[in-house]
């Protein structure tokens, strides 16, 4: 069988590994795809490269594809998310000398409590903290400000939000050019080792099921070539349907680390897979569950709540109109052609296309096609719910 | 590289002074390949050209050196710090903005090919833009073809390095000559369908686990 060549741009971080496991354990070829791996050295160039068709797909923060959709950023283009990629799997960390000031206000770090943090940052400095964050259109950044702005002492002037490259925001740290950061595995890991950075949250403690990156495409490529992406999915499906398996975490992070791909060193992929974190250098790890999703609860699903969730966000810090931001949106995550694809598996699959965001405090059976399906939690920390539907 | 960031006379009588007034600001972490397209843009006429290693400072750097366009590396991670730029909405900041001529997508595939992206300040109109980035795309894709050159005359110098230790390995614990100590690193190669620089690599690396 002749395979159909396709490349997809990723960025060398953990959860990228559902395109490596793709490509390395063959699901791609046994889709009939020779799917080649294009690293990118920023989210600028892995966007502008979509965009402009030199590659097919693309690992790409949830938020990207409905930013360039709505045409903000530099490169506005029609990109549909065709898939959810990982659910969580960031963390939030603090330099050594915010930890320190924290600390002597009384705060304990127990890497769960985003109200108590929120309280320690702003009472331990009445400076400007300094954030870095990979992208402005992250979740990264959507997570943070969803936090912070909910603090009694937050004012717009008290933060600053910086962007940094993420295998730069430990350097960053040392320096003192920032006093915080959110930024994905093994990032984080990194400025705890190299910077004695503290880390002070896993993002999920903020919402609990938060899509972090999608599988994105042109919209025009798409329409034209629907047997290609329906065959990506599938193999992209079954490489997080393995990666979910507990049994297969070591092989995972062996052949991570093995392949080139990420040309990182085991110990920075293990935490991330394990959800064995060290917050602090020197200290044993914790156990967080559900720190970063690669198939569990539908996280594959491309919600088009989601979809609305974010745009309402970037609705909010654009001045867009909210009800046009969110049709876009909600046109952009393609959850019809996610079951599309994966009909002929049998896969079990929602009954709805969105839901209520927030609503979901434990893991719940929910109507679906296959009657199996249990979703959640899904939680925000301050206890809202975002309903899409009457968001319209 | 200071010689950049003055006018130079003759240039700018010959190419006219409208030419030299754009301001360019290049992002650049190293300095041989900044000075070369610093030397580009010279003799194309510009001569108002600052290079900065870093875009961490570049807020300030916009505020204070007032370019019109900022040259980057397709490839340098900095490219997020500038987007990000691009995207604060303060009024008192200076707008600026990728540049993508829609009406020219030839123009912008050819500065993806050639590794190189462009952001304007302040919308300086399209007809002076063009000119410097063409002179840059230019620059940029000799400089990526002798950069790819240079990494492949590094990697033949270091591959036979390492087979003519792997070679000095298979002479002393076999006994045998130079050439027979080729042939068999070639014979095991093509026996397992891999490369000979492969064969070496693992021969090397094994040698000096049991050393």
């Amino acid at each position: 069988m002749t395979l159909t060549h396709i490349e997809c741009g990723y960025l060398p971080l953990v959860d990228s590994a559902p395109l490596i496991i793709a490509q390395e354990l063959r699901f791609a070829a046994e889709e009939g795809l020779d799917l080649s791996l294009i690293r990118q050295p920023s989210w600028s160039a892995l966007r502008d490269m979509l965009a402009l068709g030199h590659i097919d797909f693309a690992h790409m923060l949830s938020p990207l594809p409905i930013a360039m959709s709505l045409g903000l950023g530099g490169m506005p283009a029609q990109i549909d998310a065709l898939m959810v990629l990982s659910v969580n799997g960031t963390v939030i960390g603090v330099s050594a000398d915010l930890d320190a000031k924290m600390r002597a206000t009384g705060w304990v770090n127990s890497f769960d409590d985003p109200k108590i943090v929120g309280q320690a940052i702003f009472a331990a400095t009445s400076n400007r903290v300094r954030i870095g964050v990979p992208f402005p259109f992250s979740m990264h950044r959507m997570l943070l400000d969803y936090w912070l702005a909910r603090d009694p002492n937050f004012d717009a002037d008290r933060v600053e939000i910086i962007t940094v490259p993420p295998p730069q925001m430990a350097a960053a740290v040392k320096a003192g050019a920032l006093d915080m950061f959110c930024v994905g595995e093994p990032w984080g890991t990194v400025a705890v080792q190299q910077s004695d950075a503290v880390l002070v949250l896993p993002s999920r403690a903020i919402w609990q099921f938060a899509p972090e990156k999608v599988l994105g495409a042109r919209r025009g490529w798409v329409e034209e070539n629907p047997g290609t992406c329906h065959a990506m999915i599938r193999a992209v499906y079954k490489a997080a349907t393995w990666l979910e398996n507990p049994t297969n975490t070591p092989l995972a992070a062996e052949i991570l680390a093995r392949t080139q791909h990420l040309d990182l060193p085991d110990h920075a992929i293990d935490p991330a897979l394990s959800g064995l974190v060290v917050t602090k250098k020197g200290d044993a790890p914790l156990q967080t569950d559900r720190f970063l999703v690669f198939h569990e609860g539908a996280a594959n699903f491309p919600w088009r709540s989601q979809a609305g969730w974010i745009a309402h966000q970037l609705a909010k810090w654009h001045g867009l109109d909210a009800a046009q931001a969110s049709q876009t949106a909600h046109a952009c995550f393609r959850p019809d052609i996610y079951r599309a694809a994966l009909a002929p598996l049998g896969v079990d699959m929602p009954g709805a296309s969105q839901k209520c965001e927030g609503a979901l405090h434990h893991p719940t059976a929910v109507a679906s096609t296959r009657g199996k399906m249990i979703l959640g939690p899904d939680t925000f920390f301050d206890g809202a719910e975002f309903d899409s539907a009457q968001e319209n | 590289m200071a010689a950049g960031r003055w006018p130079n006379p003759s240039v700018a009588f010959l190419t006219g002074s409208v030419k030299s007034t754009v301001k360019i600001l290049v992002v650049e972490p190293d300095p041989d390949k900044a000075r070369d397209i610093i030397d580009a843009l010279t003799d194309g006429g510009w001569s108002d050209v600052t290079v900065i290693a870093t875009a961490s400072q570049l807020d300030r750097t916009v505020q204070q050196q007032n370019p019109d366009i900022i040259l980057i590396d397709l490839a340098n991670p900095d490219r997020d710090t500038l987007e990000h730029i691009s995207l604060v909405s303060d009024p008192k900041a200076r707008a600026v903005a990728m540049f993508v001529d829609h009406t020219d997508e030839a123009m912008t595939q050819a500065a993806i090919a050639a590794g190189l992206s462009a952001y304007v300040v302040n919308g300086l109109q399209k007809d002076r833009i063009k000119p410097v980035l063409e002179t840059a795309i230019a620059r940029f894709r000799m400089l990526s073809k002798m950069q790819s050159e240079l990494d492949a005359a590094k990697q033949a110098l270091s591959d036979r390095k390492t087979i003519d230790r792997a070679k000095g390995l298979l002479m002393r614990a076999r006994g045998i000559s130079e050439d027979e100590a080729y042939t068999l690193l070639r014979k095991t190669a093509m026996g397992q369908g891999r490369k000979v620089i492969d064969v070496a690599t693992a021969l090397v690396t094994t040698a000096d686990l049991l050393r």
